[in-house]
């Protein structure tokens, strides 16, 4: 006796089967499929087994969540922030006019205050990835006043105020269902795990192969919140840098030609690894070696 | 006795004193030599920088991202095999880290040529 519902089982057995065929003849199909919700699962799996005693939201500490030493010597230099000057003087850039009155505050949603776990986002108007430092600088020329440097100076001042004031705030970084974005998500992930430069690394080389490994003194932060902290005040810079500045520095030391700071693929990298990010809190501004 | 020619205790005698003469230049050559010309290529950071991942004896502050460079002979008994890993690695692990010394021009044919005889000596 048939029982009931045996025929749509079938049926629905044979699309599957059609499904594999399919799927054999096209091994290559996972990897065409961009699906940011699985890759961020086994980037956030392959860092916590890597290192499981590393508190997950301690990611967002770079070296020092790596490295006892590190960590000591990053805790004693964090009771002095070397960052606390650019707190200061963005926040009051923050409170200062600009020459028609307006401030930065009317450019961001909550007066700018909180906001920085929202940066960078797909902006389906233009059609592309508005990081902070972006938008910051979009603020000022809407309102007649001449763009800052992307790399430090005032605009890591400005970018560590905002990410001060966002502090233990979770990243939730949105790619929302428009083919731009997930192709501006894919772009900067292949940027990411593409090898460049004389010394032939890519940013996951270092930052995925390796993470908590020394290069000379250095111990090499985990790819996982990697921008969580900026901007930083880095000791070997003897001053702030914004997210452009380490892209910058990263490729010319791979003896790399590095983008524009802001380059739209520098922005598409920011989008694709602040995503992997998410839930973490907001560590900005930090201080690293 | 012809002239010119010494007889045969002298003739010792002064062998004896010239090699000795060439030992002591040689001991003084040693102690003043510096370093062989490989050692200067790999520790230069905008040469070989091997230290960078390597810790070599006599290197200072030698990260850990690959192994240590000791017992090399032991290890690479055939020098073309250990030239080979410097020139381009990734032929043989495309997922290394090691930049190709040789592929990208980093260093010379010549240059690591000398920094593999380094190598054999730690």
């Amino acid at each position: 006796m048939k029982r009931p519902g045996s025929t749509v089982r079938t049926a629905s057995l044979i699309s599957v089967l059609a499904m594999l065929i399919a799927a054999a003849a096209r091994p290559a199909i996972a990897a065409e499929t961009i699906d940011p919700a699985a890759d961020f699962r086994a980037f956030r799996d392959y860092f916590t087994k890597k290192f499981p005693d590393v508190p997950l939201n301690d990611f967002v500490n770079g070296p020092a969540s790596m490295d006892a030493d590190l960590r000591r010597q990053w805790q004693s230099i964090d009771d002095f922030p070397p960052y606390d000057f650019a707190v200061e003087r963005g926040k009051q850039m923050f409170a200062t006019p600009f020459a028609n009155g307006k401030t930065y505050g009317d450019c961001f949603a909550d007066k700018g205050i909180g906001i920085r776990q929202n940066y960078p986002y797909f902006d389906q108007t233009g059609g592309e990835v508005v990081t902070l430092e972006l938008a910051l600088n979009r603020c000022r020329e809407a309102n007649g006043e001449r763009p800052y440097s992307y790399v430090k100076d005032e605009m890591a001042s400005l970018t560590a105020y905002m990410a001060f004031t966002s502090r233990g705030k979770p990243f939730d970084i949105k790619i929302p269902n428009d083919p731009r974005a997930l192709a501006a998500y894919q772009k900067g992930e292949q940027y990411f795990y593409a090898r460049r430069g004389q010394l032939n690394f890519s940013c996951a080389g270092c930052h995925v192969q390796n993470p908590g490994n020394h290069i000379r003194t250095e111990v090499l932060a985990p790819a996982l919140g990697l921008l969580a902290a900026m901007p930083i005040y880095r000791s070997e810079w003897n001053g702030m840098g914004t997210i452009s500045r380490r892209f910058v520095t990263c490729n010319s030391q791979v003896r790399g030609v590095p983008l524009a700071p802001q380059d739209e693929l520098y922005r598409d990298v920011e989008y694709y690894l602040s995503y992997m990010g998410n839930g973490l809190p907001v560590a900005g501004p930090g201080a690293r070696p | 006795m012809q002239r010119g020619h010494m007889r045969a205790p002298a003739r010792a005698l002064f062998v004896a004193a010239l090699c000795g003469l060439m030992l002591l230049a040689s001991g003084m050559a040693f102690a003043q030599a510096p370093s062989p010309p490989g050692q200067a290529l790999a520790f230069d950071r905008a040469k070989g920088n091997c230290l960078t991942c390597h810790d070599i004896k006599g290197g200072d502050s030698p990260g850990n991202v690959g192994p240590p460079l000791a017992d090399m002979k032991q290890r690479f008994p055939d020098r073309e095999q250990l030239k080979a890993v410097i020139v381009d690695e990734t032929r043989r692990n495309p997922s290394t880290v090691m930049p190709p010394f040789g592929r990208n021009l980093i260093l010379t044919n010549q240059e690591i040529e000398a920094v593999v005889d380094f190598l054999y000596t730690r």
